[in-house]
């Protein structure tokens, strides 16, 4: 869900538009009105709801046990002992173990994905080959399969393969996927003029060298946009983990969640768990901001 | 029927000479395709076909296939009063989380579609609640709805809505209200941006000639904004629909148990707990590969009606 296939046509217009708001704005009256007080207050309200319940966890992971959570008004405000919950989360439980296992299956599956979906993006946005529309609408008919109807035979079949408990079983039924394949199809086509393969291939590159030194390099924001949104989902997700996985070697999300189990929760504690799982992401996408709002905004078509 | 990378899509050159094609060319764009196939073909369709041989037989997850039953698992699940609850609570739950989410995310859009200062960090920060994951919001929410310390109590209680603390968790209408706050809060602002890009692309002159036409804001918003941007609201609609319907996280951490009950009534049970508690906890794979089966349908049918019903206003 999380990488939203992108496909309408009026998303590309959209980007094209953007690249000059400026002059637009200059040409002619305002297309729309400018926004007043009522819409910034709105605006601020929203704001709000959406970063509230992150900065509560924060406030409640500062504090130094559940008492604060007891008196008659809910916490707002940080206390000081942020630093030391954190450690006792590492302390209490396997969470190095399992931000190694959550990097690791992240981070390959976003590499993985880029190069083979630009791969078989550049072949169906290119090349001309028998059958190429038909596999075409394949890959557009499994977006919108829903795989986690298959659940059981999966897991059994990561079993028999021997993967059950291993990081690839998280990895390998993910290595590529068909809204990538899709995404990277729209931006090679859009961003890559014909002329330039053409050219690459009177120069005598054979296709592999034109897709590398052509093809990726001219898609490099796309990619980067569908790596991060691979990258994000990988690290958030939750089923699949929670089954291939014992719980003893998890990901981020299972050891978030058995922080969280048992008898007595402790809450500064848990909270701490989200922050810690939290941050590294909310961190990377800070700097990104920019880029990944652009990039949803043209449904990553345009680079 | 050369394979080449071709200049022109779906026209030939005269003027150039049919060049000989190189022998690997036949085979490369195969190449280049073939992963994908392979790991869908592998991981996602084998299975979800699989899923099928599975709900006709006896099945334990450990010890594997047992007798045919044909389709007992699926008159058993028609005669368990617990599949008509949590076919219920799913419909119910997606419901309430799509249509305020959607209807809130096209508000959001059209307020940011304005001139705006700092117009990059609004979006920027709206798309906050997307990083983070089901889990941790599941566990946020779960506090911040809690009965005794909860935040949600706090505010309602003050400001006279309710008399005494709810009990979240207990009854069928809260929890599917507090489930679906989840599910809004985290994709909101993701649904707003797509609405938003598909704004930015309506034509400038239509906006002009309301303007000239003396059109009120909230009008122009329905009759040229709406239309013009339709089929990205049919395509979200889709797969709100295929996400909304297969909840699994939210439901399941909302009580802290993880038993996939759904509460002790099963009040916010959906099928995607159902299937993991019969697959996973219970093991019974055959019965589990039903309520897949079942909820397949469901979706597919939702799905179809948002579809038809989008498609219907368009032409309206």
């Amino acid at each position: 869900m999380a990488v939203t296939a992108p496909t309408r046509p009026s998303a590309v217009r959209a980007d094209r538009r953007r690249s000059g708001p400026r002059t637009a704005a200059r040409r002619g009256p305002h297309r729309l009105d400018g926004a007043g007080p009522v819409a910034y207050a709105l605006l601020a309200a929203i704001t709000a709801a959406s970063v509230f319940p992150l900065y509560w966890s924060f406030v409640v992971a500062s504090h130094d046990d559940n008492s604060v959570l007891a008196g008659t008004t809910p916490p707002l405000v940080p206390g000081g002992h942020l630093i030391e919950n954190i450690q006792r989360v590492f302390e209490l439980s396997a969470f190095w173990q399992a931000l190694g296992n959550s990097l690791i299956v992240a981070s390959t599956t976003a590499v993985s994905n880029v190069l083979l979906s630009s791969l078989a993006g550049f072949a169906f946005a290119k090349l001309r080959f028998p059958g190429r529309n038909a596999l075409l609408v394949c890959v557009v008919v499994t977006v919108m399969v829903p795989t986690q109807l298959g659940i059981i035979p999966l897991y059994m079949l990561v079993t028999d393969m021997g993967m059950y408990g291993r990081l690839s079983a998280l990895i390998v039924p993910a290595l590529v996927s068909a809204v990538g394949v899709f995404w990277m199809r729209q931006a090679i086509e859009e961003n890559i003029p014909d002329e330039l393969i053409e050219a690459a291939r009177m120069d005598g590159a054979g296709l592999l060298r034109t897709y590398w030194h052509v093809v990726v390099p001219g898609v490099r924001t796309t990619a980067t946009v569908l790596g991060m949104f691979t990258f994000m989902f990988a690290w958030n997700d939750y089923f699949w983990p929670l089954i291939a996985l014992p719980p003893e070697n998890g990901t981020v999300q299972i050891a978030l969640n058995q922080l969280a189990a048992g008898y007595y929760t402790d809450y500064t504690l848990m909270l701490a768990g989200v922050v810690v799982s939290v941050l590294p992401v909310l961190a990377v996408f800070t700097v990104l901001a920019r880029r990944i709002v652009s990039g949803v905004m043209a449904g990553a078509v345009k680079g | 029927m050369a394979v080449q990378a071709h200049p022109t899509p779906g026209r030939t050159r005269p003027g150039r000479p049919p060049r000989r094609p190189r022998p690997e060319r036949h085979l490369l764009p195969y190449l280049f395709v073939a992963p994908f196939f392979v790991v869908f073909g592998v991981f996602g369709l084998y299975p979800l076909l699989q899923t099928f041989w599975v709900s006709l037989h006896d099945w334990d997850r450990l010890a594997g296939q047992g007798a045919w039953v044909g389709f007992d698992n699926f008159t058993r699940l028609l005669e368990d009063s617990d599949f008509y609850t949590a076919t219920f609570n799913t419909l119910s739950i997606f419901v309430l989380s799509t249509v305020p989410q959607l209807l809130a995310a096209l508000g959001l859009a059209w307020l940011l579609d304005r001139r705006l200062r700092a117009r990059s960090a609004w979006r920027a920060l709206i798309l906050v609640p997307q990083y983070v994951s089901v889990v941790a919001v599941a566990l946020v929410f779960s506090q911040l709805f809690g009965r005794d310390f909860g935040i949600v109590n706090w505010v309602l209680e003050n400001l006279g809505v309710i008399g005494a603390p709810v009990d979240w968790t207990a009854d069928t209408w809260s929890s599917h209200l507090a489930i679906s706050f989840m599910v809004m809060w985290r994709w909101t602002g993701y649904n707003a941006l797509i609405f938003l890009a598909a704004m930015q692309a309506v034509p400038r002159d239509l906006y002009e000639s309301a303007q000239i036409d003396g059109a009120s804001r909230f009008l122009t918003f329905r009759k040229v904004t709406l239309p013009a941007i339709r089929p990205t609201i049919v395509f979200t609609v889709v797969i709100s629909t295929i996400g909304g319907l297969q909840l699994f996280a939210e439901p399941f951490l909302f009580d802290q148990q993880g038993n996939a009950e759904g509460g002790a009534e099963h009040q916010f049970q959906t099928l995607t707990l159902m299937l993991y508690k019969y697959g996973f906890i219970n093991n019974d794979a055959g019965y589990a590969s039903a309520v897949s089966w079942v909820l397949f349908l469901v979706i597919a049918v939702v799905a179809a009606v948002n579809f038809l019903l989008a498609r219907r206003s368009e032409r309206r």
